[in-house]
């Protein structure tokens, strides 16, 4: 126990991951047992490899659990999620340091 | 990857999952299935609005009004929501008193359920494998990790949340704490001592 203040997400990233999936819920899209259903399974099979310290790992499975539920339930697929990360990723390699990243259409 | 570009330098790149996540966002928007507004509203909720100050409220009012610790006993999740504290995920809440007889620790053996109104955002231990798979064989061990040593005649009740059921420790009125108000009471409520890994820190 430690009086210092932590940050509620360690990376921004675990706070997007999370809010999308609260938003997308709250939406109706799902309901929140079976994204637990899900996001368990997902945990136990990654835990089998190694023993998951509830950080970046936890948030990884995190995503991988969305990425698969949206892909089941049409609102994308895996090759579009990686044609549009690949994407972003070439966004951030062509704006110069400081300035605002922004994706072509 | 780091790597040098000096005439051209770029923008950091952000982790792979960074990247997915944004891909995700990019994807949802433009097929008009999210609100990025609404996506930063539900990030500035839970890194500003909710957080473990509002289970403390809960436990000190209980401290301090037999009547509305019995109704929280009844039925937390009629009690949370007049509060304001209510789980947008539709789930029920319940609230387990430590005595000197038993002392309640609570986890999520599955994924992470957590009563996130009255709590925020778990801790990152509180989703570790090692928490979530020793505190039900070892609870005592647990705890003691934790600094904390319960008399052998306490009992120690393991508490495993799901996605429909959350749970909210009332940790033991510390002594030397009579008369004291309802905001000096909530500064020794701990987040740990809400999840049971802690006890309400004295005066």
């Amino acid at each position: 126990m430690t009086a210092i203040p932590q940050p509620v997400f360690s990376e921004p990233w675990h706070a997007q991951v999370f809010a999308l999936t609260v938003h997308l819920n709250e939406a109706g899209y799902f309901d929140w047992p079976d994204w637990a259903t899900r996001f368990g399974a997902t945990l136990k099979a990654h835990g089998l490899t190694k023993e998951l310290d509830g950080g970046d790992d936890y948030f990884v499975a995190w995503l991988e659990t969305l990425e698969h539920f949206l892909a089941s339930m049409g609102m994308t697929d895996i090759t579009e999620i990686a044609q549009i990360r690949q994407a972003w990723e070439e966004a951030y390699l062509a704006t110069p340091h400081g300035a605002p990243v922004n994706l072509q259409d | 990857m780091p790597h040098d570009h000096p005439d051209h330098p770029h923008s950091l790149l952000p982790p792979d999952p960074a990247l997915r996540i944004k891909a995700l966002e990019t994807i949802l928007t433009r097929k008009g299935l999210v609100d990025p507004a609404a996506l930063d509203a539900i990030i500035d909720t839970y890194e500003n609005r909710i957080g473990p100050r509002n289970g403390a409220h809960v436990v000190a009012r209980a401290w301090r009004d037999p009547a509305f610790k019995a109704a929280l006993l009844e039925d937390a999740t009629a009690v949370v929501s007049d509060l304001g504290y209510y789980g947008r995920q539709g789930e029920h809440m319940v609230a387990v008193e430590n005595t000197d007889k038993v002392h309640n620790i609570v986890v999520c053996t599955l994924c992470s359920c957590y009563p996130w109104p009255l709590l925020g955002i778990p801790p990152g231990w509180y989703k570790s494998d090692a928490y979530r798979a020793r505190v039900v064989r070892e609870p005592r061990a647990v705890l003691s990790d934790f600094g904390v040593t319960l008399p052998p005649d306490v009992a120690v009740r393991v508490w495993d949340s799901t996605a429909e059921v959350r749970y909210l420790v009332i940790p033991q009125r510390p002594p030397g704490t009579d008369g004291m108000d309802e905001a000096a009471l909530m500064d020794l409520v701990t987040r740990d001592s809400m999840i049971g890994t802690g006890l309400a820190v004295a005066p």
